[in-house]
């Protein structure tokens, strides 16, 4: 079965290796993981797909917890989790066949951000099975290469997997009112973890 | 006022009480080295790194406080793996101190440069780079708050060269603040109710006392609990000193090498309490036939350890220590109200305890000691011998292998921190080193070392440091001139196909320590042994007794690798 969870991590050198090492170590398969700084830039925010049953998500949490600098774990569920991922797709695009792709990726609400003479690249956005279903239309074309972000997810509602203290800063805040990260913070923290 | 970066590690190892660190100096140590002389702590120079961190260990194990030790960058601090990886399985408290290269320098293949927080990531609790001198003191604070609370673990420390130079203004933090590791101490009261109701609806209970019951100081309590509802207990390797082995409730150690009689008991245990255990390998079998009937009370610090191995009907997270006492606290309550030690339909009369029929039929599982034949030494009777010379107070601290699991089985412990072993990792090699460690840390007690000619020559160069600190250290040496649980294995699972454990060149062992200045003698006939035992533990200072074994002596009873614990073979025959 495909988990999902959040996990609110202090910004320290290393912190995704020790991650990445534990679901290595413990035989954990992650699928996807995707890093990013959150509101706080102390903290960064890591969602990360993995296959497993029952007893493997309870350890999965459980490991991850033991971690000294990992804040919080949270387990998303598909029917209270928003899930999306994004995806650029370079396609052979020649004569006529462009035509059709616009077509697709319309259809899609996906965009087109380059376009040659003889490839596009699509820009598409959305849960993991508007991205495969896509993709696997765009296959028909001659897909030449494939960067996807992994995917990023959220409970509905006004539940928020938050640090405590930050959630009753954020209750009765408009979302107006939270301060703004720092534009380039995400890069660089995933940049220092990946060095690390 | 202004300290190096050198300075500011030692007044916080002050700041920590800490009395004694075991280490080796080297390149990118120089400068800790230099400063060491200045500060009030005794330094064990070891003969490698590895017999640092294993006698850090043995202290930490037969102390309760947290070992220290230090070691230079690179081979040095690579060295300390084994051992780390050791206090890591076992859940020993430790601190290593390692050297690094110059921060402008990481990265670049410089030279003795490892990556020893990579390296340590999955064996240490946690690790630390240190980047800047003025984190030492935080950084050091923290260390020995994470290794010493929650699940005791080994922190590793990496000091760079020009942060060990460099300055900074020393004051030490008086806590720490540390968001991400909050240990739960107190079990949840809903579910010590339950294990309390449990235990005493409970025909058929029984208790395995672990590691953590040590580690936590519960042996007190444990023992009440068990004699309020008369349960039998048995323990792990770990556990072995938790509970009295000459109590009538003991049932000896369980799994592979356990008595017939605990693993019988756990087999058919209607409630099992298992506390501070992590129903290892070597305990449990595979684990679809382990314990089938029981309700399982797990209580364990570490909420990983849940459901982990063995599912638990009801788990309690938190401190060995107060969960017992919560639990014993509810038990006496509902005996004072008459409530759950009434006589079941068919149980015992009134008056005796719940258990008494079930006590009965653990008596009857018992199997006599056997008894020893013949000139030649037999283990358990060298084990009993010297447990009996050495007396209740005194700490025998083992290797891996065949000697272990014969003084696991046959010396009998009465106190919590009495048997020292490396029990997760099975390190051939930690006793030695080990040894002088608890005795360092315990010089009030005899320290006995039991280890085996295999694993007394993985860390023989610790010779040099028994010698040169003069450590009063008893060392009984089994020599079956062959790697003797590996021949076993051969012998049983392997056709009798004997392979690579035999070692032709044997040293004379006697020669060996005489070498190190260190007197010993060699006993081949039992007549012999009380002597020899007699002489060693009498006169000050270390001293070796090599007892020769026969070769085709074997570990019994036991359980086949792969089978559950009750098929177990008992001997010879």
């Amino acid at each position: 079965m495909r988990q999902v969870i959040a996990v609110l991590v202090q910004n320290t050198p290393g912190v995704l290796a020790r991650i990445a090492g534990l679901f290595a170590r413990r035989g954990f398969n992650i699928e996807s993981l995707a890093v990013g700084v959150t509101e706080d830039p102390t903290i960064s925010r890591m969602t990360i797909t993995y296959e497993g049953d029952a007893r493997v998500q309870e350890q999965v949490s459980k490991q991850l917890n033991k971690l000294i600098d990992i804040r919080k774990v949270s387990d998303l569920s598909p029917p209270a989790m928003l899930a999306r991922e994004l995806a650029m797709i370079k396609v052979h695009a020649e004569g006529a066949r462009r035509e059709q792709i616009v077509q697709l990726v319309n259809l899609f609400r996906a965009k087109v951000i380059d376009v040659n003479r003889r490839s596009v690249v699509v820009e598409v956005s959305g849960d993991r099975d508007k991205v495969d279903a896509l993709l696997a239309l765009l296959r028909e074309f001659g897909v030449m290469e494939v960067a996807r972000t992994g995917q990023i997810a959220m409970e509905r509602g006004t539940n928020v997997t938050a640090l405590p203290g930050r959630r009753e800063a954020v209750n009765g805040l408009s979302a107006r009112d939270l301060p703004m990260p720092e534009p380039t913070a995400g890069l660089t923290t995933l940049k220092r973890g990946i060095q690390q | 006022m202004k300290v190096t970066g050198a300075q500011a590690l030692f007044k916080s190892l002050l700041e920590e009480g800490v009395e004694v660190i075991f280490g080796y100096p080297g390149g990118q140590v120089l400068t800790i080295y230099d400063a060491l002389p200045q500060f009030p702590l005794r330094h064990i120079l070891v003969r490698h790194e590895q017999g640092a961190v294993h006698a850090a260990d043995g202290y930490a194990r037969a102390t309760g406080k947290v070992g220290v030790c230090l070691a230079t960058s690179g081979p040095g601090a690579t060295n300390l793996v084994t051992g780390l990886a050791t206090a890591y399985m076992d859940s020993t408290p430790l601190v290593a101190i390692t050297g690094q290269v110059p921060t402008p320098a990481l990265g670049r293949d410089a030279f003795q440069e490892a990556d020893l927080t990579g390296i340590t990531m999955p064996i240490t609790k946690h690790n630390y780079l240190v980047k800047d001198p003025a984190d030492l003191p935080r950084v050091i604070k923290e260390a020995f708050h994470i290794a010493s609370t929650g699940r005791p673990g080994p922190v590793l420390i990496d000091i760079p060269k020009d942060v060990q130079v460099g300055k900074l203004s020393f004051k030490y933090p008086d806590a720490v603040d540390l968001p991400g590791y909050r240990p739960t101490y107190n079990g949840h009261p809903a579910q010590i109710d339950q294990a309390a109701k449990a235990l005493m609806e409970a025909s058929q209970p029984a208790i395995i006392c672990g590691g953590g019951v040590i580690a936590s100081g519960a042996t007190t309590v444990l023992r009440e609990l068990a004699e309020t509802l008369r349960i039998p207990v048995a323990c792990t390797l770990l556990g072995l000193g938790g509970f009295p082995a000459d109590h009538p409730l003991f049932l000896g150690m369980l799994g592979m090498h356990g008595t017939f009689q605990a693993n019988r008991a756990i087999h058919r245990a209607d409630v099992l309490l298992a506390v501070g255990t992590r129903f290892a390998d070597r305990v449990t079998g595979p684990t679809d036939h382990f314990a089938p009937q029981a309700r399982i009370i797990h209580v364990d610090i570490d909420p990983a350890e849940i459901g982990k191995n063995v599912e638990a009907a009801i788990p309690v997270v938190g401190d060995a220590g107060r969960i017992l006492s919560g639990i014993l606290k509810k038990v006496t309550a509902g005996q004072a109200a008459g409530g759950a030690n009434g006589s079941a339909p068919g149980g015992p009369a009134a008056g005796e305890p719940r258990t008494a029929l079930w006590l009965a039929q653990i008596e009857a599982w018992r199997r006599p000691a056997p008894v020893a034949k013949g000139s030649g030494l037999n283990p358990a009777e060298i084990l009993q011998t010297a447990a009996g010379m050495a007396g209740k107070d005194a700490i025998v601290v083992t290797d891996v292998g065949q000697h272990q699991m014969w003084a696991a089985q046959h010396w009998p412990l009465s106190r919590p921190r009495s048997f020292l072993s490396s029990g997760g990792l099975g390190t051939m090699g930690f006793g030695l080193p080990a040894a002088i460690g608890a005795k360092v840390g315990r010089p009030d007690a005899p320290v006995v070392l039991v280890t085996g000619d295999g694993s007394f020559q993985m860390n023989i160069q610790e010779l040099g440091t028994l010698s040169a600190e003069n450590v009063d250290l008893k060392m009984v040496l089994f020599n079956n001139g062959s790697l003797g649980m590996v021949r076993q294995w051969q012998e049983l699972f392997y056709g009798g196909r004997l392979s690579q454990v035999t070692m032709s060149h044997w040293p004379d062992f006697v020669q060996l320590v005489k070498a190190y200045g260190i007197p010993g003698q060699r006993v081949e006939r039992r007549a012999d042994l009380k002597p020899a035992l007699d002489d060693a533990l009498s006169m000050p200072g270390p001293i070796l007794v090599e007892c020769v074994i026969d070769p085709s002596e074997k570990v019994y009873p036991m359980v086949p690798p792969g089978n559950p614990v009750t098929d177990m073979i008992m001997g010879p025959d």
